[in-house]
């Protein structure tokens, strides 16, 4: 029972000789807290969609549980990515509640602990702000079926109070699910803060 | 875009689509008032009782003008919404079929967007053989590349969106991204260029028709009336040309600001006003 990333290199089109990974190992256990950290082009947000199936491994290979991650039509990935701007995950012209509502319907309780004000359901997401919106991509990753959480520097441009808040709500609520946690980082002190183990790439 | 200014914009709207619509049921309706030809009252200036005056042969031009722009707008409807279908399937297809399909696609766009546009319709309505027939051909085979060029780099574009991609990984179903993300996304542009569609239509009509490779000369089309004032504009028959081209300009101009307000009213960014 992991999610695991076995020897994987990965490179763009036409960059062959310049892999943007190359040989990465990684193991990520339900209930655990893997921090990654790593300068600037190292590769960590590659890395990170590559796990959670948006990108194929030139070589090497993701298994989820033993076997290799794929992503079905028409069902939920039971790993999501959180991606670094709020803003591109979601769509200009829905109004957020229909946004949210579409990995199925959403626990109210999420939405209590996320502070989703009712009212922010029927806005679109040129009317709010980034942390605003990122609390709806959050309540939209953590469907059910959801099992493994990658954070790809989800809380850097928030600031500092909201950063906390939402840490503070993603570690009970995987703590409570036993989910794993991917979170990616170039601070250190935050990753010391919430990791269980910190990988540097 | 507030509220105010939506509706007013809607209302202009509306009444340029009341005019358009006037002009044409009562083009339709004076038809065959525009074929009653009497020599007693041939080549009369604009009067009261003749507000466009007459022609050679003593016909109305009013109900000529009218009945030309009514057949006119026909054709630019008919035209417009067949590019547009056109446009709307091969550009979609390129886009979510990509490979040689995609190449095949853009070839073919980027050859009949190479060929200067007047003479690509004269060579497709000589192929239609002429008439009704070649000119809707012509015109409606000549007026899509730009938009389905268009629509197939938006559909590339929302393909590779995070927010279909997230979509996809939270098991949404593809018909209901299809629904969900790219008809909204679509249906704006969509519906702008088959408006913005029609005075081009209508514009190139009367100039096929006009340079002898389109409707023929017994149709009240306003081409047809034109390019036969000519030949009198010379003897000082300036109304022959003067009031149909007049109000051809009108009309084209109406759609144009038709297609204005309905890009207003469909900006993403005025969606929420």
């Amino acid at each position: 029972m992991s999610l695991e990333g076995q020897n994987l290199t990965f490179f763009y089109p036409k960059k062959k000789h310049s892999p943007v990974l190359q040989g990465v190992d990684l193991t990520l256990e339900p209930g655990e807290r893997l921090g990654l950290s790593g300068p600037s082009g190292r590769g960590k947000s590659t890395l990170c969609r590559l796990l959670a199936g948006y990108e194929r491994p030139k070589s090497g290979q993701v298994l989820l549980d033993g076997a290799p991650l794929t992503v079905k039509r028409g069902r939920p990935n039971s790993v999501q990515l959180l991606w670094q701007n709020p803003e591109l995950a979601v769509d200009p012209l829905l109004p957020l509640g229909r946004t949210l509502a579409e990995g199925g319907p959403v626990e109210e309780r999420l939405l209590e602990a996320l502070q989703i004000r009712p009212e922010w359901l029927r806005r679109y997401p040129a009317e709010l702000s980034g942390g605003e919106l990122q609390r709806f991509c959050i309540a939209r990753a953590l469907r059910p079926a959801t099992r493994y959480l990658l954070c790809d520097e989800s809380t850097a441009m928030l600031d500092l109070i909201t950063q906390a808040q939402l840490w503070a709500f993603l570690l009970e609520e995987a703590e409570r699910r036993n989910l794993g946690l991917l979170i990616v980082s170039h601070s250190d002190a935050l990753l010391r803060r919430l990791c269980t183990r910190i990988q540097v790439l | 875009m507030n509220s105010n200014s939506r509706r007013a914009t809607l209302a202009l709207a509306l009444l340029a689509a009341a005019v358009l619509l006037l002009v044409t049921v009562a083009g339709t309706a004076l038809h065959d008032a525009a074929m009653v030809t009497d020599f007693s009252r041939k080549n009369l200036p604009p009067s009261l009782t003749w507000l466009f005056g007459t022609d050679w042969m003593g016909r109305d031009m009013l109900a000529r003008t009218l009945a030309g722009l009514s057949l006119s707008i026909r054709i630019g409807l008919l035209t417009a919404a067949v590019s547009a279908v056109l446009a709307l399937v091969l550009g979609v297809a390129a886009a979510a079929l990509g490979g040689w399909v995609d190449s095949v696609l853009s070839w073919v766009i980027d050859l009949f967007l190479g060929i200067p546009h007047i003479l690509l319709m004269m060579l497709l309505s000589l192929a239609f053989g002429k008439g009704f027939v070649g000119v809707v051909a012509a015109v409606s085979l000549s007026h899509w590349p730009s938009l389905a060029r268009l629509l197939r780099s938006e559909v590339l574009q929302l393909k590779n969106a995070p927010y279909i991609r997230v979509a996809e990984h939270l098991g949404v179903s593809r018909l209901a991204i299809a629904r969900r993300h790219f008809l909204p996304h679509l249906l704006p542009q969509f519906l702008t260029a088959l408006v913005l569609q029609f005075p081009h239509a209508i514009l190139h009509e009367a100039s096929i028709t006009f340079l002898g490779f389109g409707l023929s000369s017994e149709q009240p089309a306003i081409g047809v009336i034109l390019s036969e004032s000519m030949s009198y504009l010379t003897t000082g028959r300036w109304w022959l040309a003067l009031f149909p081209g007049l109000a051809l300009v009108g009309v084209v101009v109406l759609f144009a600001r038709l297609g204005d307000r309905v890009r207003a009213l469909l900006d993403p960014a005025s969606v929420h006003a």
